[in-house]
C-alpha cells in the first residue's frame, strides 16, 4: 500500500520542477529542430536524458552511504540554497521587479543563432546535436538534483520521484510534438513560486532534523513550514510590487 | 580547463545567485546548529527560530533586490 502523504509531496515537487525544465529545453531544442533538423535535435536531447537518467541511477543509491543526519544536513541546507534561490526569483518576477521568462523570445533568439551557423547539410549536424544535448542536459541537471534530494528524505521515494520527472518530460515532449512550437502559456512563474515554496520547506525540515531540532508536531511541521513560506513569500510580493511602484514614482 | 570552469560554475549556479543571500541562509543554518548543540533549552524552539530566520532572510533580499 503506497502510503501517498510521504510520497505525494516529493513526487509533486519532482513533477511540477520538470514541467519547468523541460519547457524550457524544449524551447531550445524546438529553435534548433525547425532549423537545422529534426533528427539530429531529437538524437542530441536524447542521449542528454540517458546521461540524466545515468546520473540518477549512480547518485541516488550512493546516497545511501552517507550517515542519515550529515545527509539531512548536507541535503537540507542544498535544499534551502536551490528552493529559496528559486523562490526568491519567483516573488521578483512576480511582483514586476525582473521580467518574466519568455519562451516566445528566447525561440526566436535561439533559432537566429542556429540560421546565423549557415546551412545544415545532410546526415549528422554536430551543431544541432551539440546543441540540444547541452540544453537538455542543463536544464535537466536541477530535476536530477531535485529528485535526488527530495529523494534523500525516506527510503523508497527515488523511484516515484524520477517516475514524477520522467512523467513531465513525457507530457512536456507530447505537448511540444502536438503544437510544434514553445510552450508560452504554461504559467512557469507559478510552478517556481511553488516548487520554491516546496523545496524551501523541505530544507528547512531536513537540516533542522540533522542538526537535532526537536520539530513540534515531528513530521506535521513541514505543513506549518509550507504554509509558513507560502505566506511570506505572498508577503513579499506585495511589498516588492509596492517598493518597485514607489521607485517608479520616484524616477 | 576552461570547459571544467564553466562546469563547476553550473554547479555554483544551481545554489548561489546572490552571493549574500546564500551566505544568509548558511549562516542561519550554523547559528540554528550551535544552538541545538550548545543552548539546549533553547532546543524546543530552533524549529521555530530556523523558520523566522530564513523567512527573514527571503523578505530583506527580495525587498533590497525590488530598492535597487
Amino acid at each position: 500500500m503506497l502510503n501517498w502523504g510521504l510520497i505525494g509531496p516529493p513526487m509533486l515537487a519532482a513533477f511540477l520542477a520538470s514541467i519547468v525544465e523541460a519547457v524550457e529545453a524544449l524551447t531550445v531544442v524546438l529553435a534548433v529542430g525547425a532549423t537545422r533538423g529534426w533528427k539530429s535535435a531529437a538524437a542530441g536531447a536524447a542521449l542528454a536524458l540517458v546521461v540524466l537518467l545515468a546520473l540518477v541511477a549512480i547518485l541516488g543509491p550512493a546516497l545511501s552511504l552517507i550517515p542519515l543526519k550529515l545527509l539531512q544536513i548536507i541535503v537540507g541546507t542544498l535544499l534551502l540554497l536551490f528552493g529559496m534561490r528559486w523562490l526568491r526569483k519567483a516573488i521578483l518576477r512576480a511582483s514586476g521587479v525582473l521580467a518574466l521568462h519568455d519562451e516566445a523570445a528566447i525561440y526566436q533568439t535561439h533559432t537566429a543563432a542556429m540560421q546565423a551557423h549557415g546551412a545544415a547539410g545532410g546526415g549528422w549536424d554536430t551543431i544541432a546535436l551539440s546543441t540540444a544535448f547541452q540544453i537538455t542536459l542543463l536544464e535537466g541537471v536541477e530535476v536530477v538534483f531535485i529528485v535526488i534530494a527530495v529523494s534523500a528524505g525516506g527510503p523508497g521515494l527515488l523511484i516515484p520521484a524520477s517516475l514524477a520527472a520522467v512523467a513531465a518530460v513525457v507530457v512536456v515532449a507530447l505537448l511540444g510534438l502536438i503544437v510544434h512550437q514553445p510552450l508560452s502559456r504554461v504559467p512557469e512563474n507559478t510552478l517556481k513560486f511553488v516548487v520554491g515554496i516546496l523545496l524551501s520547506s523541505f530544507g528547512a525540515f531536513w537540516a533542522g532534523e540533522g542538526l537535532g531540532v526537536d520539530w513540534p508536531g515531528d513530521d506535521w511541521s513541514i505543513l506549518a513550514l509550507l504554509a509558513g513560506f507560502a505566506a511570506v513569500a505572498l508577503v513579499s510580493v506585495a511589498g516588492c510590487r509596492g517598493m518597485a511602484a514607489r521607485k517608479a514614482v520616484r524616477s | 580547463m576552461s570547459g571544467l570552469k564553466r562546469i563547476l560554475d553550473e554547479a555554483v549556479g544551481l545554489f548561489v545567485d546572490d552571493g549574500a543571500f546564500a551566505l544568509a541562509i548558511v549562516v542561519c543554518v550554523v547559528v540554528v546548529w550551535a544552538l541545538a548543540a550548545w543552548a539546549t533549552q533553547l532546543r524546543p524552539y530552533c524549529g521555530p527560530i530556523l523558520f523566522v530566520g530564513l523567512a527573514a532572510i527571503l523578505v530583506e533580499s527580495a525587498l533590497r533586490r525590488a530598492r535597487k
